[in-house]
């Protein structure tokens, strides 16, 4: 039986502002009105599960899943690992985490990227897999490029890797970023600045971790994720009232 | 001083960004074969009990503009109001999908079949709905709404009936335009503002 506790609520203060004007694409595509809070319900509180026989073996390698194998990637190999958590500080088993990034020249292959930087025929960009009992995962994959974007004047997003995480609960879905330690850019992005506390945006940075990198092979980086949690007392089951 | 309490809070979420698509649905970006099975095509198998629908759409900007490069997950229960993973759920209705813009004329298209009602742990009932999560450039933290059925009654909805203002309330009902068929338009902001939730 799942547990189906309601979820805890979303604490925004330290979540993104979503209109921020110097992200300029958040003007328009931001509520205006205030959203309806309410208790969470089964809607929320179930949601989508992911079997291992879904994925393939290289699945988490980007830098070999593009090419099933035949020729690495180019770039600064590095490994990304950690843990995802709730809010109760328990581990969250079994759960789909999907990545995507930039190559290490700055360049999505996405049909709607045009950056004159080259596309590498051995890197496609996306990766995912399934965090065991412990609620870790790992990814191997290559440093991604800083890269210029469209906003102000002269726009650089930090070297950054988006991660897409499901939880087990619908209500728990959560996408968000990862950069990394020492990146400059990081305090002259405007995204990265819709989240207003730094001590909130220190949570998305994630440290040069040596204990993990492998002599001359890859360097390492950790990345713990928390989703939101389910209250636990043991009043939860209880009608209100009684 | 007090206790430390040993609770975390959840990490703060980032934009998908326009290449969304490449981590999640990676044939439309271009990423075809990169992996063996892609997920989130379809909520239904064949088979799937109920009424099939087809709910069609856009999703509209501040301004009126349809955005071509939205993305957003649905998740529902069956025909019988059963959630995948409950004891007796219709094994063909995964009740999870992906849905995208068509990148021309951002219009969405959505199969599904017409989920059943549910009941919250006090007994009330939810008129059969699906909850969605959105997500885009510019939209620094998912967007929650849910579409419910103008032929359904949605009279004693919980959350329907928090809303306020009850104009707002049609902005989450899908329009039946035909057999089976339903039109949805969501508007982030501007006139008509759809309703989001947080929940």
């Amino acid at each position: 039986m799942t547990d189906q506790s309601p979820l805890i609520p979303r604490n925004r203060e330290m979540h993104p502002v979503p209109y921020y004007p110097d992200y300029k694409t958040s003007v328009a595509r931001s509520p205006s009105l205030p959203l309806i809070s309410m208790e969470s319900t089964p809607s929320e509180e179930t949601g989508p599960r992911f079997g291992h026989n879904k994925l393939g073996a290289l699945d988490n390698n980007l830098i070999l899943n593009w090419t099933k194998g035949a020729a690495p990637a180019v770039g600064e190999r590095v490994l990304m690992h950690g843990r995802v958590l709730d809010e109760n500080n328990r581990p969250v088993p079994n759960t789909l985490i999907e990545i995507w990034q930039a190559n290490a020249g700055g360049r999505y292959r996405h049909i709607k990227d045009t950056y004159f930087a080259p596309l590498d025929p051995n890197f496609g960009g996306c990766g995912r897999t399934i965090t065991d009992e412990n609620g870790r995962y790992e990814f191997l994959t290559i440093r991604p490029g800083a890269y210029p974007w469209p906003n102000r004047g002269n726009e650089w997003r930090p070297m950054h890797i988006h991660i897409s995480v499901f939880g087990h609960a619908f209500g728990q879905r959560l996408i968000t970023q990862m950069y990394f330690e020492g990146d400059p850019l990081i305090d002259r992005c405007p995204i990265a600045a819709t989240i207003r506390e730094r001590s909130q945006l220190d949570r998305l940075v994630a440290p040069l971790d040596m204990a993990s990198a492998r002599p001359m092979d890859f360097l390492a980086y950790k990345f713990d994720i928390v989703l939101r949690g389910r209250r636990q007392t043991m009043f939860e089951n209880k009608m209100e009232g009684m | 001083m007090v206790q430390k309490l040993d609770t975390l809070i959840e990490s703060p979420s980032q934009t998908a960004g326009p290449y969304v698509h490449i981590g999640t649905v990676p044939t439309y970006a271009g990423l075809g074969g990169i992996y063996e099975q892609e997920i989130g095509d379809s909520p239904i198998a064949d088979g799937a009990k109920g009424e099939v629908i087809t709910i069609t759409g856009t999703v509209a900007d501040a301004t009126g503009w349809v955005l071509r490069d939205a993305m957003f997950e649905t998740w529902q229960p069956d025909a019988a109001g059963k959630f995948a993973g409950d004891a007796g759920a219709d094994p063909a209705v995964s009740g999870w999908s992906r849905v995208c813009a068509d990148p021309e004329s951002g219009e969405w298209t959505l199969k599904t079949v017409k989920p059943g009602s549910t009941t919250l742990r006090d007994g009330r009932v939810q008129a059969p709905h699906i909850s969605v999560w959105l997500v885009a450039r510019g939209i620094n933290i998912g967007l929650q709404t849910r579409i419910y059925f103008e032929d359904e009654d949605n009279s004693a909805d919980p959350l329907l009936n928090r809303i306020e203002q009850r104009p707002r309330v049609d902005t989450l009902i899908a329009k039946r335009t035909g057999d089976g068929e339903y039109r949805f338009d969501i508007r982030i902001a501007g006139p008509q503002e759809t309703v989001f939730l947080d929940i």
